[in-house]
């Protein structure tokens, strides 16, 4: 990866920011301590030269400017940074630490800063200095100072101090963003390749996780559910197309064998008569199963909740017995119906309606199957609605033949139907769109042995599914 | 009965043209959204039919226009959505009815005269009255021949729904949405078997049948020979 675009990395311009931001902080507070120290320093320079300029003052008043003079080159002989130089009314030297002034400081009156120069190990130096200078009433000149070199000298390691920890700031920082910017960079960099080769067309891929648990393994875990969501998504519309070639193809090539075979027929009329009534239902058939598998394919892609209402299931079922009780009976099929309580959930009313006559219809081909002979016992569907906690469920169970266990599974997809009852009409979808409402509701429906017969377990969530889409 | 047809697909316009002058009504054409309107806000008509997804203005927002004037014609929406969703979409919009395609002839006429018969300014019905047969409304009751017959409460609300639309075809589907309120086709035909019990306790004991079952199209309660 290129250093500009290192350079461009989120991590890189925290950095930067940070940086500026902290030098601004730490010079102030240096600017700060500095200053602070300086004050303090000026203050015991002030003092001191006033005890000195003290003590000299009573020399001068009690002995003249002799014993000024002697008082100063006996100080002078003593090594320190207090520096002194005593002339006369002509400016000839007297007594004193200093050789010679310059003549600004000789001329300045009162508190002054200025350089001199002072023998040092091969030469001499040129110093800091600090004096408070006075006109003695002989017109002789007396200045009382102190050496300051130390604090240049203090302000110079302060400064070239800050200089150089703020250099190594910036250095560690700079180094520590650019690697934090490329393990970014390199993070964000898996997913965007992954991404492309999605978009290449490789729907399988998916972004691989550090396993540090870390926001980008979240972030990767969630791009890897919107994936397979899609993914399913895409391949339930692949196996629309799929089934809608077979399933619609089939009674269309029978539709149309039917015509063909009408216009051979030489009776004529009454055989077009027929053919086109045969015609007429076999259309609706067509449209019905087509009506289905759109149904099915809103459902499964997450129907909008505004359908949704409050409204008592036990209601609902009841409703749904009571149109299908003639229809069981009319086939020598009891229909009980245990729905006494209340049993208040949320949902679209409509589909759950659809579902549960569909379980019905099924429940009543399958029964209907049984042959004259099997007892009346076993020519008996009961239908009832359970609560269990955040879920309600609908149990139909019927007496008849029975899924095999292996087929259980199967026949909730789509347009599938056992063999046995290919012959039988039907679209086969509409335990699959009882499933898909199921799932739209936040639950699903379970195919359990009655031994003998099925018994379905239709489960929907009580609060409507949360418009959860369905997995 | 005078029949608006909104609808862009020439052919489809012409087909019900042709299928509503055969069922003795005048129709009248409008092959986009505009038109359409321009024409419902100024003639009179009894029903208007009106697809979902037209040019230059949709079903939905012209009957909408036309609610906002004050024009009350009753319409049937003709969509090819047919879930739930659409269908209350559609009856909020103003629509009076709502009917998937493709459909049935049959079932389209159906709905279309019960529309136009509703528009119909209604008495206040308390008593129907078919034959010899009374459905007293007030009272709950039904008599045939002054004999009362006893009703499930089911029953009654599907005698009930047939005697409001005496002398006119009622199909299964609108008995589906009106007897039970349910807007889904059950697999199978349950309802025809309503219909034999409810025949088995209005008809069976006399000479004259009243409920009558209509090929291909439902069926109708009304006093005459078949």
């Amino acid at each position: 990866m290129g250093l500009i675009k290192l350079l461009r990395t989120t991590a890189f311009r925290f950095f930067l920011i940070y940086f500026v931001l902290f030098a601004v902080t730490a010079a102030l507070a240096v600017a700060y301590i500095y200053w602070q120290t300086n004050v303090l320093l000026a203050v015991q320079l002030e003092n001191a030269i006033q005890a000195e300029v003290q003590s000299l003052d009573e020399q001068y008043r009690t002995g003249g400017i002799d014993q000024l003079q002697r008082t100063i080159a006996e100080r002078s002989e003593t090594p320190g940074n207090s520096l002194y130089l005593l002339t006369d009314a002509e400016g000839h030297r007297l007594a004193g630490t200093l050789k010679t002034v310059s003549p600004d400081l000789w001329n300045s009156e009162g508190r002054v800063a200025f350089v001199y120069r002072r023998p040092a190990a091969g030469g001499s130096e040129e110093r800091l200095a600090y004096a408070v200078t006075f006109r003695l009433k002989d017109a002789s000149r007396l200045i009382v100072g102190r050496d300051i070199e130390d604090r240049r000298e203090f302000g110079r390691v302060v400064r070239s101090a800050f200089l150089w920890s703020l250099g190594g700031i910036a250095l560690i920082g700079a180094v520590g963003g650019l690697l934090i910017g490329r393990s970014f960079l390199r993070r964000i960099e898996t997913i965007t390749e992954t991404s492309r080769q999605i978009m290449a067309g490789d729907l399988s891929r998916r972004i691989p996780l550090s396993g540090a648990g870390d926001e980008f393994d979240r972030l990767a875990a969630n791009l890897n559910a919107m994936l397979q969501r899609i993914l399913e998504l895409i391949e339930g519309f692949k196996e629309v197309s799929d089934n809608i070639a077979h399933d619609l193809k089939t009674p269309l090539t029978r539709l149309r064998n039917r015509m063909e075979a009408a216009l051979r027929d030489v009776r004529g009329e009454a055989a077009y008569r027929e053919a086109l009534q045969g015609t007429i239902e076999e259309a609706d058939e067509l449209i019905r199963t087509f009506d289905a598998l759109l149904s099915i394919a809103r459902l499964e892609a997450g129907a909008s909740s505004s359908a949704q209402s409050a409204f008592d299931l036990s209601a609902v079922v009841g409703g749904v017995c009571e149109l299908y009780e003639p229809f069981a009976e009319e086939r020598g099929i009891r229909l009980t119906c245990a729905t006494a309580a209340q049993a208040h959930i949320r949902g679209e009313r409509q589909l759950v309606a659809q579902a549960v006559a569909n379980l019905l219809d099924n429940a009543i081909k399958y029964s209907g199957a049984v042959n004259s002979s099997t007892p009346p016992s076993n020519r008996a569907i009961s239908v009832s609605v359970a609560l269990n906690g955040e879920e309600a469920q609908i149990i139909v169970a019927d007496h008849g033949p029975g899924i095999p266990a292996l087929d259980r599974e199967r026949v909730l997809k789509r347009f599938v139907r056992l063999e046995a009852s290919r012959s039988r009409p039907g679209s086969g979808l509409g335990l699959s769109l009882a499933a898909a409402v199921a799932r739209l509701h936040g639950g699903g429906i379970a195919l359990l042995d009655n031994k003998p017969g099925v018994k379905a377990v239709l489960t929907i969530r009580r609060d409507g599914g949360g418009h959860i889409t369905p997995q | 009965m005078r029949v608006l047809v909104i609808e862009d697909d020439a052919k489809a316009a012409e087909y019900l043209a042709n299928a509503l002058r055969e069922s003795g009504h005048n129709s009248e054409l409008a092959a986009d959204g505009d038109a359409g309107f321009e024409l419902a806000r100024g003639g009179q008509y009894d029903v208007l039919i009106v697809d979902r997804m037209l040019p230059a203005r949709d079903g939905l927002s012209l009957i909408e226009g036309l609610r906002q004037e004050g024009v009350r014609t009753p319409a049937l929406i003709l969509s090819a959505l047919g879930s739930v969703d659409d269908r209350v979409k559609g009856l909020r919009s103003g629509g009076d009815d709502y009917l998937a395609k493709p459909y049935a002839f049959s079932e389209l006429l159906a709905r279309v005269e019960a529309l136009a018969r509703r528009s119909a300014p209604e008495k206040a019905n308390t008593r129907y009255v078919v034959g010899d047969l009374v459905l007293d409304r007030l009272a709950h009751l039904v008599s045939r021949a002054g004999e009362p017959i006893p009703l499930q409460p089911r029953e009654y609300r599907l005698l009930e729904y047939l005697i409001k639309n005496a002398g006119q075809v009622v199909t299964r589907t609108m008995l589906l949405e009106h007897v039970w309120d349910y807007h889904f086709d059950p697999q199978t035909n349950v309802i025809d078997v309503h219909i034999s019990r409810l025949r088995a306790k209005i008809d069976k004991n006399f000479d004259r049948p009243l409920l009558h079952t209509v090929r291909g199209a439902g069926y109708m309660i009304r006093d005459g020979a078949d």
